[in-house]
């Protein structure tokens, strides 16, 4: 039934269909609504024979969801941000322990400075944790990723993730195509545990491995996340004759067949990328856009396949490693390594900072003159930088850089929110 | 062994221990490891250093529980020495469904067991979760305080080594005062761990007004199984605290395990009681007080307060001071009304 909800909501409904057991989270902007959501479907009975817990930390939260995924219950948790990282360490355990747990991360930036807005720094950090990353474009995607995710995560016997911007589609009213439990009943079998812990059949998990064995432990690992790559476009078309509806896989390419330039991109901002090309396009210019679904596994091969027409690449990432460059950017640099295709890494929208389709047209422009210096931070603002760089080199004493920053551009940050 | 003896009050006691041997006590009562159906929890072949009273401690434990709950028992753990010592892969000496996955979360591990079992409908599965001290008062102490304060149905067992021995001895928020640890070393104008910090688990859980709380003790193994069963009896959050000497880390004799546990107790630094909904309901009463310095004396940790020209009797004294306040405030010292077993 196709329905004008909440992004939040439709994932809240969308797990209630997916049958979860044990439900376990702690609160954090912009993660709260899904969780409150699944709360309520739970009290009113919209969601049966489940148990919610509220928990006192993240930590616990992936702690409880560790417990009840190998005790043999279908398990599900969300956070964002500053959560995901208290939870880090649990992170990594579950992915080791193979268990097939799902949890939503409401992208959002990291402090300090605090700062409750998207970016994709978050699950970026905890990328390389063992965990299957699905990123969402639209609230359409968030709700229907979701309901893959759990066949994925138990099929593998493996941890996922689904992302999807914070705000931006968490707390976004969209349209969404909301689906009726036959249907994901026919989509989703019951959770078939690898491996439970059972009086009846007692084994030990999560025993401690030495140099004799630790290697080939995570070389399998590593390569159940490659059969992902091989899974998830399977899932994707036992979803679309079900539901009717292309949904998941592991990119999206979007008028790339000609194109000259091709944005590469995670998330919600494809939608005005997509824009921008279109508009592009009218124009004469040969631009295309893929965005990403599966960014853990990342598809290597079919990412290199599909920019072979490409003779530039701009990977638009919400993300950046300090001290590095771009994250995203490195991975496609892989993808396409010996190919001689020129990438770009452009740098945007971090901690909410809006990426308008004005800044991309500018973009696209300053890209086929060769203006720009790699990585390029779009709409930062040089001036400020320049200065607080001058005043920090001044004086040992300069004090918080945000807060000098913040001092000076006052009136116009409150613009920006 | 007839209802006659059964009922026979148990006078015998083990020559100069004050304990009681197994076949004295009336079959009901019998160790379970007396038994042939012991279930032998963690089996033998591990790998804890000879006379470690976590691995004593953490058998009788188990077993006592497999016993309680006829075999429906799910165990939890913690990282730490219990951990390392019983699993090395491809090996493990668990031989009931066991899961270790981190060092600060086993009590939120065993409570999203327990959830999967409610949700299941086999609430018969039991779940015992189980840590070191420092798994359990310093860096799982949150997740700890979660469980309890959810009334989870689970059995939280520390096993109280007064130190983070795993990692080589260092300090713990359990070590107690003057304990020489590879972090609290004695050297200095206050040598060992010092004086006025450390917390008292036992106390904090009995705040949560949990169903159940006991400490107990490797020198009294058959109050140690009782209050496991006990605890298997109750439904919800409850916690156990069971101390248990460690000669490496105590610098003490392999085979001096049961006595130094036996002298903490009955100098009054280590006090068995049992609470329920945050009242103490009971307490084993001190058969033969000892001074403080007959416990700490076959330590090494403490070899520096018996030193000449510092303060040791000084400090001494303090930690004497600490046994008899633990000795008035649990009422330690009456005369045994019963046989305490
Ligand atoms: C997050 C984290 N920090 C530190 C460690 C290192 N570590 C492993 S076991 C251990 C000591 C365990 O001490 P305790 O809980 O008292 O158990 P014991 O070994 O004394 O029985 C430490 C510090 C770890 N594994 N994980
Ligand atoms: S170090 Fe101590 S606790 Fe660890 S195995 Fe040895 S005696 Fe037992
Ligand atoms: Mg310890």
């Amino acid at each position: 039934m196709l329905e004008q909800i909440e992004g939040s909501q439709a994932v809240a409904k969308a797990i209630a269909f997916c049958r979860p057991e044990v439900i376990c989270a702690y609160p954090i902007t912009p993660q709260t609504h899904i969780v409150e959501g699944c709360a309520k479907l739970i009290r009113e009975g919209a969601i049966q024979n489940c148990e919610f817990i509220n928990v006192e930390s993240e930590f616990a939260a992936l702690s409880v969801a560790i417990g009840s995924s190998a005790a043999g219950a279908r398990t599900y948790t969300a956070t964002a941000s500053q959560g995901l990282l208290f939870m880090a360490e649990a992170v990594y355990n579950a992915a080791g322990l193979g268990l097939p747990i799902v949890m939503t991360i409401g992208n959002r930036a990291i402090g300090a400075p605090i700062n409750i807005w998207n970016d994709h720094r978050d699950s970026m950090a905890l990328r390389d944790a063992g965990w299957i990353q699905l990123h969402a474009e639209t609230n359409q995607a968030a709700a229907d990723l979701h309901i893959q995710a759990f066949k994925l995560a138990e099929r593998l016997s493996a941890p996922v993730m689904v992302c999807m911007d914070g705000f931006v589609l968490t707390h976004a009213y969209e349209r969404v195509e909301i689906p009726d439990q036959a249907q994901v009943d026919a989509f989703l079998p019951p959770y078939q545990p690898r491996q439970v812990l059972d009086p009846s059949d007692p084994y030990s998990i999560g025993a401690m491995v030495g140099p004799e064995a630790f290697m080939e432990v995570r070389y399998l690992a590593h390569d159940k996340l490659l059969q992902a790559l091989g899974v998830i476009p399977e899932i994707q078309q036992e979803f679309k004759e079900i539901f009717g509806r292309e949904s998941g896989g592991l990119f999206h390419s979007y008028r790339v067949e000609d194109a000259e330039t091709v944005v590469v991109t995670l998330g919600s901002v494809a939608g005005t990328v997509k824009d921008t090309v279109d508009e592009l396009r009218e124009d004469g210019a040969r631009v295309g856009v893929i965005t990403l679904c599966s960014y853990r596994p990342f598809p290597l091969d079919g990412l290199r396949y599909a920019l072979q027409g490409a003779a530039k690449v701009i990977v638009l990432e919400k993300s950046l490693a300090l001290g590095f460059g771009g994250v995203l950017a490195s991975d496609v640099r892989m993808a396409l390594q010996d190919t001689g295709t020129h990438v770009h890494t452009v740098i945007a929208g971090l901690g909410g900072r809006p990426i308008t389709r004005k800044s991309l047209l500018r973009l696209f422009g300053r890209v086929e003159r060769g203006e720009i210096k790699d990585p390029h931070f779009l709409d930062l603002d040089l001036d400020i930088v320049r200065r607080e760089i001058d005043n920090q080199r001044g004086q040992i004493t300069a004090g918080p850089i945000a807060e000098n920053i913040l001092r000076e551009i006052g009136p116009r940050a409150a613009k920006v929110v | 062994m007839s209802d006659m003896t059964a009922e026979q009050k148990v006078k015998f006691y083990q020559k100069g221990t004050f304990t009681v041997g197994n076949r004295l006590v009336d079959q009901a009562r019998r160790s379970v490891q007396g038994s042939m159906e012991r279930s032998n929890a963690i089996t033998s072949g591990h790998r804890a250093c000879q006379g470690c009273g976590e691995a004593l401690g953490a058998r009788y434990a188990l077993d006592a529980a497999m016993r309680a709950t006829e075999g429906q028992l799910i165990a939890v753990n913690a990282t730490g020495c219990l951990e390392v010592f019983t699993t090395p892969y491809p090996e493990t000496s668990w031989q009931v469904p066991w899961i270790h996955s981190l060092f600060g979360n086993a009590a939120a591990v065993a409570s999203g067991v327990a959830a999967a079992m409610r949700v299941k409908g086999r609430e018969q599965v039991r779940v015992v979760a189980q840590g070191g001290d420092g798994g359990t008062t310093d860096i799982g102490f949150g997740c700890l305080s979660g469980m309890f304060e959810r009334n989870d149905d689970v059995l939280y067992i520390c096993y109280d080594n007064e130190a983070y021995m795993n990692t080589g001895v260092q300090r713990s928020s359990a070590t107690p005062p003057t304990a020489r640890t590879a972090t609290t070393p004695a050297v200095g104008p206050e040598p060992g761990n010092v004086f006025g910090t450390g917390k008292n688990l036992p106390l904090i859980a009995m705040a949560h007004n949990i169903p159940y709380v006991a400490t107990a003790s490797v020198s009294d193994l058959h109050d140690l199984e009782r209050k496991v069963e006990k605890a298997m009896a109750i439904r919800g959050a409850r916690y156990i605290h069971i101390f248990v000497p460690c000669p490496l880390g105590w610098g003490s004799a392999s085979h001096d395990t049961i006595r130094i546990a036996r002298l903490a107790s009955e100098c009054g630094l280590f006090p068995l009681f049992e609470a329920e909904h945050g009242e103490i309901t009971g307490s084993l009463p001190i058969r033969r007080k000892v001074p403080v310095e007959e416990y700490l004396r076959p330590q090494k940790r403490f070899a520096h307060l018996f030193k000449d020209g510092g303060d040791g009797v000084a400090r001494i004294a303090r930690l004497q001071r600490m046994a008899d306040a633990n000795i008035a405030r649990f009422g330690l010292q009456r005369e045994a009304e019963e046989t305490p077993l």
